[in-house]
């Protein structure tokens, strides 16, 4: 489960004060509020801009620029498909069908009920046993399209919308 | 004591080693576990090795449930199983390598600095400290050690750029930013052998005059992450680390773009991960405008072996200009995945068949690709050439940081192709337009190319674009881009007119 909390302003302060100090401390900043609160809030681009003295542009140029940071929270989970060439040689691509069928979503896409995130990513250093993904973090490899059923079931009876 | 070792190694854990470690201790509370990194062999991971007068013998691959019938049948005791695979290192996947920088990778418990120790770790540092720099960065030069990361520049050249600059402040950055589809064998230190990077960093700063270092660490591999903090707080509990050399371990944010050295710089600092112009060198002008150093962790993770048995010991190794082991990682439709670390000049045959065993759906193979997205995807008439920075050039291939892609007949180097140029349309930085611009009409070309729309003319058009991106791009993104589309073109013609 991923931690997402409500945005806190306060807490979001502290957090980015934490690092302030560090050399180059943008990346850590945005992963540590990520951490927090399931994504970048639009209030923290003036407040990290404050405390690092740098421009609100800069500040969300950063945000932009990186595939990991979110401005909208994310589903309760997120289920990342490896999309590159080893994960294709082993058939990942109907993986991902599969997986948007069973959700009803395309990837980059979070369901209604914010339960699960569909995620590409290129490459999780599993190509030994592609097709790999990985769910909140826990890798899962030579995944098969049955497995992939398993793992959302799985996570669609802990949001209580299984047989849905 | 029976001592049993399950891997804690990600792709391990991807099959069920947390299961299995879980349910061989429920069990049998009384032995002992050690979670150790992985052999490389990951067609039989869960990889269960057993400690016994005979050597560690191995059971593979192990599935949870099949850990009660195990124990009956007498594994604990190293008894015969059909998942018996024998005395590990005489596996002969195991057995015909050259393991260098992976001498202790699977063998020792990743976070036990007495193990470290014990497996000949620290002993490359201990001979550095007894050294003048200048006769460090000599010593990695004579072994002829290039860069890992993918370009090949030799590592002693770019030290000894870092050592000449006069600055009072220097940084060795390393870049496991592993980007490249195919690879792994970052990883595998990272979360197997963390020490052995950690020391390679500490000779790096003595030799250049370095004391700070930080590790870039793809957002990706929240294992490796998580076991470098842990290794850096070790280290530093031991007084590996501190005043004298200290050590930080960053966060990438899934820009693959950021794994080239400038990109990757900008991003330390907090930055967009844009392209800088080169020159100036990182190495003058590097984290923060200082001197830096910025190797592959492969690289650095060799130094310390070459600092203890010396840069001939290295350098016999290999072939040309190839110097010491490449390691290899067989990936994508291969039947024995894993990780091969042998002297360059096997050839690409050899690995896959004779180490790999062939495609994992027993259907031919048909194209391969080396050297990560940007390589070029080979036919089966290639297969002969050697791994070897010179001899893959020559067939305008790359090695790249060595990831062996293999592909059955059901693959269409079309499609291939198109992706090649989505990817480089959805990673580039958006300096250059070639780049920018010229990936995402590459993908629309090669689209109406598979449709039949004027495929001669089509045709023409991406070849010129390709000569564009060649020539035009600011760095190897745009650059490279063109090998894997036009040698898809090249060697698999029928593919492109299907329709
Ligand atoms: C698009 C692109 C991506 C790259 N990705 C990586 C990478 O993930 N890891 C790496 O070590 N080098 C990568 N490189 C190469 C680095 O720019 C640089 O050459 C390398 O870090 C130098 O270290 P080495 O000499 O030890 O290889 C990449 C280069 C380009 C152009
Ligand atoms: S080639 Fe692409 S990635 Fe490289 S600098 Fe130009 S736009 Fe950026
Ligand atoms: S290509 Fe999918 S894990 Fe590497």
């Amino acid at each position: 489960m991923l931690a997402a909390l409500d945005w806190n302003a306060e807490v979001a302060l502290g957090r980015i004060r934490e690092l302030a100090g560090a050399p180059g401390p943008l990346l850590p900043i945005l992963h540590s509020l990520q951490a927090e609160f399931g994504y970048v809030d639009e209030a923290a681009v003036p407040m990290i801009a404050g405390e690092l003295n740098i421009s609100q542009a800069e500040v969300h140029g950063v945000i932009t620029f990186y595939h990991d940071f979110r401005r909208e929270p994310a589903g309760r989970h997120i289920l990342q498909i490896c999309r590159a060439e080893a994960c294709q040689a082993m058939g990942c691509e109907s993986l991902v069908a599969h997986a948007e069928n069973r959700l009803g979503i395309a990837m980059g896409q979070t369901t209604a009920d914010h339960s699960v995130t569909l995620k590409p990513v290129y490459c999780l250093g599993n190509c030994a046993l592609s097709p790999a993904v990985m769910l909140d973090g826990r890798p899962y490899g030579r995944v098969t399209p049955s497995a992939v059923d398993g793992l959302i079931e799985s996570l669609l009876v802990q949001s209580g919308r299984r047989g849905q | 004591m029976i001592r049993v070792y399950v891997p804690c190694d990600s792709s391990a854990v991807s099959v069920g080693a947390d299961a299995v470690a879980n349910a061989i201790l429920k069990a049998r509370p009384d032995i002992t576990l050690v979670r150790n990194g992985s052999r490389g062999m990951f067609w039989l991971e869960p990889l269960v090795e057993v400690e016994t007068l005979r050597g560690r013998l191995a059971y593979g691959p192990v599935a949870p449930e099949m850990v009660p019938q195990l124990i009956a049948a007498g594994m604990l005791e190293g008894k015969e199983h059909h998942l018996s695979q024998g005395p590990t290192e005489e596996i002969p996947f195991l057995k015909r390598q050259e393991r260098l920088t992976f001498a202790r990778c699977g063998i020792t418990d990743p976070l036990s600095i007495s193990d470290y120790i014990e497996h000949g770790g620290f002993r490359g540092l201990k001979r550095a400290s007894n050294m003048a720099p200048e006769a460090i960065v000599e010593e990695v030069t004579a072994a002829g050690l290039r860069g890992r990361g993918g370009a090949g520049f030799p590592t002693g050249i770019k030290w000894k750029t870092v050592a000449g600059e006069k600055a009072a402040q220097k940084y060795i950055v390393c870049n496991a930013d592993e980007g490249d589809s195919g690879t792994y064998a970052d990883r595998m230190i990272m979360e197997g052998d963390p020490f052995v990077l950690i020391e390679g960093m500490i000779i790096a700063g003595m030799a250049v005059g370095a004391d700070k270092g930080y590790i870039y660490c793809r957002s990706e591999y929240p294992h490796a992450f998580e076991t470098l903090r842990r290794a850096i707080g070790i280290a530093r509990e031991q007084e590996y680390l501190g005043p004298k050399f200290e050590l930080e371990v960053r966060l990438g944010a899934g820009a693959y773009i950021c794994g080239e050295e400038t990109s990757l710089l900008e991003s330390l600092e907090g930055k967009r991960g844009q392209i800088r112009p080169k020159p100036p060198l990182p190495a003058m002008e590097g984290l923060f405008g200082k001197p830096t150093v910025v190797n592959n962790v492969i690289s650095l993770a060799s130094v310390p072996i070459i600092m203890d048995k010396g840069g001939a010991y290295y350098r016999d190794f290999g072939m040309g200009k190839s110097r010491g082991t490449l390691t290899i990682q067989l990936a994508g439709n291969i039947r024995h995945g894993g990780l091969v670390e042998k002297a360059f000049g096997l050839t690409l045959r050899e690995a896959i068949y004779d180490f790999g065993g062939g495609t994992q759906t027993g259907r031919p193979l048909r194209a391969v690709q080396v050297g990560g997205p940007l390589g070029a995807y080979f036919p089966e008439s290639l297969l002969d050439t050697p791994l070897d920075y010179e001899a893959f050039a020559a067939k305008k291939g790359m090695l790249g940081h060595g990831g062996v892609v293999v592909f059955d007949d059901t693959v269409d180097l079309a499609k291939q192709a198109r992706f090649a140029m989505e990817f480089c349309a959805i990673e580039s930085c958006g300096k250059c337009t070639p780049c920018r611009i010229g990936s995402t009409r590459g993908v629309e070309t090669i689209d109406k190319i598979i449709a039949n729309e004027d495929r001669v003319k089509n045709l023409q058009v991406l070849d010129d674009l390709c000569e564009v991106m060649l020539d035009g791009s600011l760095c190897a993104l745009g650059g490279l881009t063109p090998f894997p589309v036009l040698s898809a073109v090249q060697h698999f013609p029928d593919d492109f007119a299907r329709r």
